[in-house]
Order: structure tokens, then C-alpha cells, then sequence
């Protein structure tokens, strides 16, 4: 089974009960510092706060924490 | 010979004009003004430099007019700073953003006016907001609040980049704990000795280890950063009450105290306690410091907190730093317990000690914060 996803305006298909961390990083997208550095999971248990993105409207999340739905829009 | 360095034996490694203790910003500033001046000076700390309480805290440069000493060594230090400026890299995060003092109610629209006829008095600009001006300055604040005084020219820095900066020129020597220190010498925990003419304990709340007369004491706070939220406030807001909170010598504290930072996210403060030097997290005392700041900017609420840490400010019990010559040393100076104005006050304080050392005028009276006061309390207290 899969889903669709959409990052940064540009659709994934990924394996359902895929992380969102985990889909960034088959699509080979990173969230980017104020600087324009990429990052990324460190801890992957939703306690380091470095794999923030957000999901829908505008709201953080953990991308680490999130499971992939279909259609969910993801902004890193 | 002054001003030779040069190796004696085996465990007295050099000899400098002046030797440095803490490489926090105090200890920095000191030695940025002590070179300047043309001496040799070494830093010494067993960490890397402001790594203590200057990368805990908030990097507000701010006056502050709890007594008239306290105005006067921000005054001049917030001049220093100001002058500094433009010569000080990106990475500093000098941001100009002012503070805006909140004003809950008429009762503290009263103080509001006094501080400004302080201000004004002493040539600060600054600007009496009522209830509308201040909402169009910041309108996430909550509409009800009465009003409040604008300091345009307050700012904020990223105080661990400042004290590298003030070091760049400077030698340094991490990872020594100085472990005693004698007229002219200063030991650490390996047994070498390094020799100087003037020593300048400026450890924070850890001088205590040094000199145990010092009447030091560390004071915990927590501070919040958010995610990125751009736009939220675009000056330092604290509310006139954070005096209040300051003051209370006791019990546990919380006041509103919020701050843009250069990188869109939002700084959240502020809570003092007094419970040794015990790092932990206090869910508690976290949550009250969030209430309190969703009290004054509800939207608050929206943001999430990405991370909580906490510090420890060098309290002294008159609220003003110990600064000047330890008479039981000869050569010794301390440069030590600025609570929670050190990253504001290091330039005045930088001022004071190298005039001291160096025989000059100061720029402004040393008498109020200088280190005998605390000896003759307990001098007074003994007898």
C-alpha cells in the first residue's frame, strides 16, 4: 500500500506508515537553517527538534513523530 | 621583565602583565580593554570562552535605573556597546530592536512616567506609549494593557560571539582551572604557575571558589526559544514588573520578558530562583514563566517551544557587581557578580578595572561598586 504526498509542491509516492522524516530524506529534501544549511533528524524520537517542517496549515511538526497520509502537503 | 614571556622552570610557564580568570564576557571585555591599552594579558578559563552564563542568557543590552549606580554603569556601558557596533561582525546578531518597558495598569503607567523623567533627565531617549501607540507598535500584546515606555536605542547581541570577539586578539588558554591564586601568581590544577603583575578574577558565580569571602551567589533562570515566527514582536518587551521580580530576594519569581531574535524566533523569559547550582529543568516555575507570557501576548499560545534551558546569574545581595581591588591580594582585582546585567555592564566594567590598573581617571565614579563594601559588612556583621 502507499500514499502520495506533496513536498514542497512536488508529489511522492511513498509506502504507507512511512515517517515523515523518513520520506524527506527518500526524497532528498532537508529543512534549511536561517543560513541556508540543510538539517535533518539527529535523535529520531522527537526530542532534538531538528527535523521540524510543517504539515498543512502552517503547523510544526516533528517530522520524525508524523506518519505520512495521503495527500498531506509538507513545507520544509 | 614585564612584558617577556618566558619559561623559568618546568611549572612556572609565563609571565604576562595581566592574567585574566574567566573568559565569560566580563573577562573578556576586560581583556579586550586591558590589550588595547597595550598590555599583555592572558585569559585563562577550563571551558571555552562564554560558555557559562554569557551563552545562557538573553543578550539584552539594556538600562536599567534600580539604584543610581546601576543606571550609571549602563549608561556608560550601553555607550561603549553602541560605539562598538559598527565594527562588530554579522555574527554577533547586533540587533538594534529597543525595549519597550509594559505598563499592566494606571498604578504602573505612574512608574512609566518617572522612568521617563529619569531617562530624560540623564539624556536617554525615550518615548511614553499609550494604550493605542503601544498596540500599533506590538500588537500581539494584549489590548487591555495600559501602556508603556519605548528605550529605542536598547539592543540585542549574541553574547558568546561578542566575547570570542573580544578575544580575537587576545591570548587564551582553555581548559586550566586556576585552583589559588598569590600576589603576582596564580596556580592551577597541575601545579604550573603563571606570573603576572595584576590578576583579574572575573569567574561569575564560580569566583566563590577563589576567594570565598565574595558574596556571591547563583540565582537559576529559564529561558524558552520558539520556532521561527517572524514578526511576532519586533522589540525586547519586559514588563515593568521584571524590577519586582528582581527584587524579591527569597522566593521563586517569574516575569514577562520576551525577545525577537535575529533568526525570527522568539527568546521567552524569565525566572529567578535561588536553589545552588542545580541545572535541572522546573516544570513548574516553566510553566508559570509561560502563562505569565501568554498573559501579556496571547498568540503566545500558537507558538511551539523548541527548546528550554537554564543558567545561573552571579547574584550579590545589593544588586550591583563587586568591581575594583581586592585589598587582602595585592595586584588582585575582582570583576564578578553582575546578576543579570553582565553581557550590558562588561564594557564599564572592562572600563573600571583597566583604569584601576592602568592609573587613569575612570569615566565614572568606581566607588559604589567596588569590592570593600562586601569585607566591611562582615566586618560590621562581626562585630
Amino acid at each position: 500500500m502507499t500514499c502520495t504526498i506533496v513536498i514542497n509542491g512536488q508529489p511522492h509516492t511513498v509506502e504507507r506508515g512511512t515517517s515523515v522524516a523518513a520520506a524527506l530524506a527518500q526524497a532528498g529534501f532537508f529543512r534549511r537553517s536561517v543560513s541556508g544549511k540543510p538539517r535533518g533528524p539527529l535523535c529520531g524520537m522527537g526530542v532534538c527538534f531538528e527535523c521540524r517542517v510543517q504539515v498543512g496549515n502552517n503547523k510544526l511538526v516533528r517530522a520524525c513523530l508524523v506518519p505520512c497520509e495521503d495527500g498531506m502537503e509538507i513545507q520544509t | 621583565m614585564l612584558g617577556a614571556s618566558r619559561r623559568t622552570d618546568q611549572n612556572e610557564l609565563t609571565r604576562h602583565d595581566t592574567i585574566v580568570i574567566g573568559a565569560g564576557i566580563v573577562g573578556a571585555a576586560c581583556a579586550f580593554r586591558l590589550a588595547g591599552l597595550g598590555q599583555r594579558v592572558l585569559v585563562l578559563d577550563p571551558n571555552m570562552p562564554g560558555t557559562g552564563a554569557t551563552a545562557a542568557c538573553m543578550g539584552h543590552i539594556v538600562i536599567m535605573d534600580d539604584s543610581a549606580a546601576q543606571f550609571a554603569l549602563c549608561q556608560y556601558s550601553r555607550k561603549q556597546w553602541l560605539e562598538l557596533l559598527p565594527r562588530m561582525p554579522k555574527n554577533c546578531e547586533l540587533s538594534r530592536c529597543g525595549t519597550i518597558w509594559v505598563a499592566a495598569d494606571e498604578a504602573e503607567m505612574q512608574a512609566v512616567q518617572q522612568k521617563e523623567q529619569r531617562y530624560r533627565e540623564a539624556g536617554i531617549a525615550c518615548e511614553v506609549l499609550d494604550n493605542g501607540s503601544l498596540r500599533a507598535q506590538e500588537p500581539n500584546l494584549h489590548p487591555d494593557l495600559a501602556g508603556g515606555l519605548l528605550v529605542p536605542d536598547d539592543l540585542s547581541v549574541y553574547p558568546t560571539n561578542c566575547t570570542n570577539w573580544f578575544l580575537r586578539n587576545v591570548e587564551m588558554r582553555t581548559a586550566v582551572k586556576v585552583v589559588s591564586i598569590r600576589e603576582g601568581q596564580v596556580e592551577d590544577d597541575r601545579g604550573n604557575r603563571y606570573l603576572a603583575d595584576h590578576i583579574v578574577l572575573a569567574a561569575g558565580g564560580l569566583s566563590v571558589q577563589l576567594l570565598a569571602d565574595l558574596p556571591i551567589s547563583p540565582r537559576k533562570g529559564h529561558l524558552v526559544i520558539t520556532e521561527r515566527a517572524e514578526g511576532f514582536c519586533s522589540h525586547q518587551i519586559v514588563e515593568l514588573g521584571y524590577l519586582r521580580s528582581a527584587h524579591q530576594m527569597q522566593s521563586e519569581s517569574v516575569a514577562f520578558n520576551i525577545q525577537p531574535r535575529t533568526t525570527g524566533q522568539m527568546l521567552l523569559g524569565s525566572s529567578r530562583e535561588f536553589c545552588g547550582w542545580d541545572s535541572s529543568i522546573n516544570r513548574n516555575i516553566v510553566r508559570k514563566m509561560i502563562e505569565r507570557g501568554i498573559e501579556f501576548m496571547p498568540a503566545l499560545a500558537e507558538l511551539s517551544a523548541i527548546r528550554i534551558w537554564t543558567g545561573f546569574r552571579p547574584c550579590t545581595i545589593d544588586k550591583l557587581p563587586l568591581i575594583g581591588a581586592w585589598s587582602a591580594v595585592p595586584g588582585l582585582y575582582v570583576a564578578a557578580g553582575h546578576e543579570g546585567l553582565g553581557i550590558t555592564t562588561s564594557l564599564g566594567t572592562a572600563e573600571l578595572i583597566a583604569s584601576a590598573i592602568s592609573g587613569r581617571q575612570p569615566a565614572f565614579d568606581p566607588g559604589p561598586y567596588l569590592p570593600s563594601r562586601a569585607t566591611e559588612r562582615a566586618t560590621e556583621t562581626a562585630s
